[in-house]
């Protein structure tokens, strides 16, 4: 991280200590909600995973993990293989897509800067589902792409992928637009001046210390791809099921909330290992000043 | 020196560079020669073009017009990383997530070093800066002077021909300022390498410049050894720059004998050894160190002026005399006291003086710089 961060974050640290104490009760309403509205379906969702179907939408509450091993199941595991890569395939494509829009955002725009950052952000005041049924006429098999530009991907896991790019990447620019705005470009100059190659002072100096901030929009953007179950919907018209899809089965047409929920659980765990990384990470980078 | 000398000779030649921004010119057709192994200081106000210069040599920046000459090859053109140039920032530019020592060895590792060996050197070079026992820390952890001295050796362990340094020590305060000036000459002795400093801080010029190019408004007003520019300005511009400079104007009245008279409006001669041209309305400059009180002499006496004191003051050894000329022009003399100095002490504001100097304080000066070369 750049050093003025440092300075602010010290800076920080001082006035914090010198601040008034608020009484820590204040945060109860904020606490009280989150306990009813976020832990509340949680513990609902763990319930069910652990209860057993007596029949058609019919359940009884027990300690029954017959759920879980279910999931373990090869075909359910192939699933949940299939999702976590295609998130972290879409991740990766979002980076490649994202990290030079950032990049060229905060090196080469200035009075236009903030306007190109609004309208990277506009895609996200209409809805998620009308945006993924306009991305379905761009590749559509009859369109423009599929018919002049011999890109025909409708229905296959890369007409997923791109839906998976589009609809998340504002998410990813946004941190990697701030992490390249408090770049010390200096530092860049610095490096060349020491006989560094443009490519080797991008990788040493730039893309490194910009780390954090495309670690933390890769994040942002894997956890709700490996959740997604719109877009594969969509546009592999069911050929290419997601777990979310499989959940939304189960919990649609199939009326088996435990099986639903016993899923749903153990992406969160899956994730949550993802996020324990990034927390490792983080705290590294924290720790190391850099 | 320039018949003496081939291109080689020089590390550094500008030949007549300009460089624009839009329709502003930051450096203005500047022409000058960096000796090998000199240490040229560029001294000028604020927004002169004295980083603007830095940068065209280190290759940030390339210039409108003129060639910029780096060990005898034409380097317009060339990209920072193929100069044999490394600059040392003014906010140090440390990587910080490197530690000091890989930091130092960063140029090292660019250009294929092995690790040994660049660890190695490295440890030289901050033996050099005297910054020892911090090898492992990252750049966070060390205070603004021990940034500077990574600074320092991060740019000199690669040996490059010409070292750029831009006001290195702007962020340092005055004792450590004046510690790192004392450590800067010697590192430059102990290497041999080349130094051009940009500071506006006319002290540190002074006294750590083998010569001094003084910059105003994109060109170059005088380049000169510290005695030359400080007891022989050749324009107002670099005589009031560089300390105090007392100005007197008028008219050349007389030229025999390489010497000259100047009259002022306030009837002042001022006698002095040089060339002039008769009948031209002149500025000579005298400093106040040179300018002294003395009992009251006869009008028509040549160097000498009535004056009215304004205000007196102690400076410890010396004493300060701000006076009012007949014509209104105000004048500063500064003089050594010593002990108990009865003279001095008797002045008070209103008093009349007279003010003498010698025909070798006045200095004849032009408004606008002329061509220069040595
Ligand atoms: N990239 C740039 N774009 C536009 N104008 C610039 C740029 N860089 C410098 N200038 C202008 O060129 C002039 C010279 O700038 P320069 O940085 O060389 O001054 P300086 O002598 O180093 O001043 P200082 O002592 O304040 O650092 C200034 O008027 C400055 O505003
Ligand atoms: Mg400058």
């Amino acid at each position: 991280m750049a050093r003025t961060e440092e300075v602010l974050e010290s800076a920080g640290r001082r006035r914090r200590s010198f601040s008034p104490r608020y009484p820590g009760w204040l945060t109860t309403p904020s606490l009280l909600y989150y306990a009813i509205f976020f832990l509340g379906p949680l513990a609902i969702l763990v319930a069910f995973s652990l209860a057993t179907q007596t029949g058609f939408d019919a359940i009884s509450y027990g300690f029954d993990t017959s759920q879980y091993h279910l999931v373990t199941d090869s075909l359910y595991v192939k699933i949940f293989e299939r999702t976590l890569l295609m998130a972290g395939g879409g991740s990766l494509l979002t980076i490649l897509v994202g990290y030079p829009i950032a990049y060229w955002m905060a090196r080469y725009l200035s009075t236009y800067k903030l306007l190109a950052l609004l309208l990277i952000l506009v895609p996200f005041w209409t809805s998620f589902l009308i945006r993924t049924y306009a991305l379905k006429i761009i590749l559509d098999p009859h369109g423009y792409l599929a018919e002049d530009l011999g890109i025909d991907i409708m229905y296959t896991k890369w007409a997923v992928a791109v839906g998976l790019v589009y609809n998340y990447l504002p998410l990813f620019i946004i941190p990697v637009f701030a992490s390249l705005e408090r770049m010390d470009w200096s530092l860049v100059e610095a490096a060349t001046d020491l006989g560094a190659k443009p490519y080797n002072a991008f990788r040493q100096i730039t893309l490194r210390l910009t780390l954090p901030g495309v670690v933390t929009g890769a994040l942002l953007v894997f956890i709700p791809m490996s959740g997604e179950y719109i877009i594969p919907n969509i546009l592999s018209g069911g050929n290419y099921e997601f777990v979310g899809n499989v959940i939304g089965d189960q919990f649609a047409s199939a009326q088996n909330q435990p099986f639903g929920s016993a899923l749903s659980i153990s992406l969160m765990i899956a994730l949550s290992g993802f996020v324990a990384l990034y927390i490792l990470f983080a705290t590294k980078e924290e720790r190391f000043g850099a | 020196m320039s018949s003496r000398g081939t291109d080689s000779a020089y590390d550094v030649e500008f030949r007549t560079v300009t460089k624009r921004f839009g329709n502003l010119t930051a450096v203005n057709a500047v022409s000058f020669q960096v000796r090998q192994g000199e240490f040229l200081s560029l001294l000028g106000p604020s927004g002169c073009g004295k980083t603007t210069s830095l940068r065209m040599i280190a290759g940030f920046e390339q210039p409108d017009e003129g060639e910029i000459v780096i060990g005898g090859v034409d380097a317009v053109g060339t990209p920072p990383y193929r100069r044999d140039v490394n600059t040392v920032f003014q906010q140090y530019a440390l990587f910080p997530h490197l530690t000091v020592l890989d930091n130092v060895a960063y140029g090292m590792k660019q250009k294929g070093v092995g690790r040994s060996d660049r660890y190695q050197r490295a440890r030289e070079a901050l033996e050099l800066v005297r910054l020892t026992g911090r090898e492992k820390h990252k750049p966070s952890m060390l205070s603004g002077g021990q940034q500077q001295r990574v600074a320092l050796a991060r740019a000199l362990v690669n040996r490059p021909r010409v070292l750029l340094l831009d006001e290195p020590l702007g962020a340092l305060d005055l004792k450590l300022r004046k510690e790192m000036q004392i450590e800067l000459t010697r590192i430059q002795g102990e290497v041999g390498i080349t130094f051009i400093y940009v500071t506006h801080d006319q002290g540190e010029a002074l006294s750590m410049s083998d010569r001094i190019a003084v910059m105003s408004d994109g060109v170059i007003e005088q380049l000169g050894t510290p005695a030359e520019i400080y007891d022989r300005p050749r324009t107002a511009f670099v005589a009031d720059f560089i300390g105090e400079m007392n100005f007197l104007e008028g008219t050349v009245s007389r030229t025999e004998d390489g010497e000259y008279d100047v009259t002022t409006a306030g009837g002042v001669v001022v006698r002095a050894r040089g060339e002039a041209t008769r009948g031209q309305a002149v500025k000579v400059g005298i400093r106040p160190a040179r300018m002294r009180i003395t009992g009251a002499t006869d009008d028509g006496v040549v160097n000498a002026a009535r004056a009215a004191v304004d205000t007196k003051m102690y400076l410890g050894d010396e004493v300060q005399v701000v006076a009012t000329l007949g014509d209104g022009t105000q004048v500063v003399i500064r003089e050594q006291r010593a002990g108990a100095d009865a003279p001095h002490d008797a002045i008070r504001p209103g008093d009349p003086i007279t003010i003498q100097w010698d025909r070798n304080a006045p200095v004849l000066l032009a408004e606008t710089p002329t061509e220069q070369q040595e």
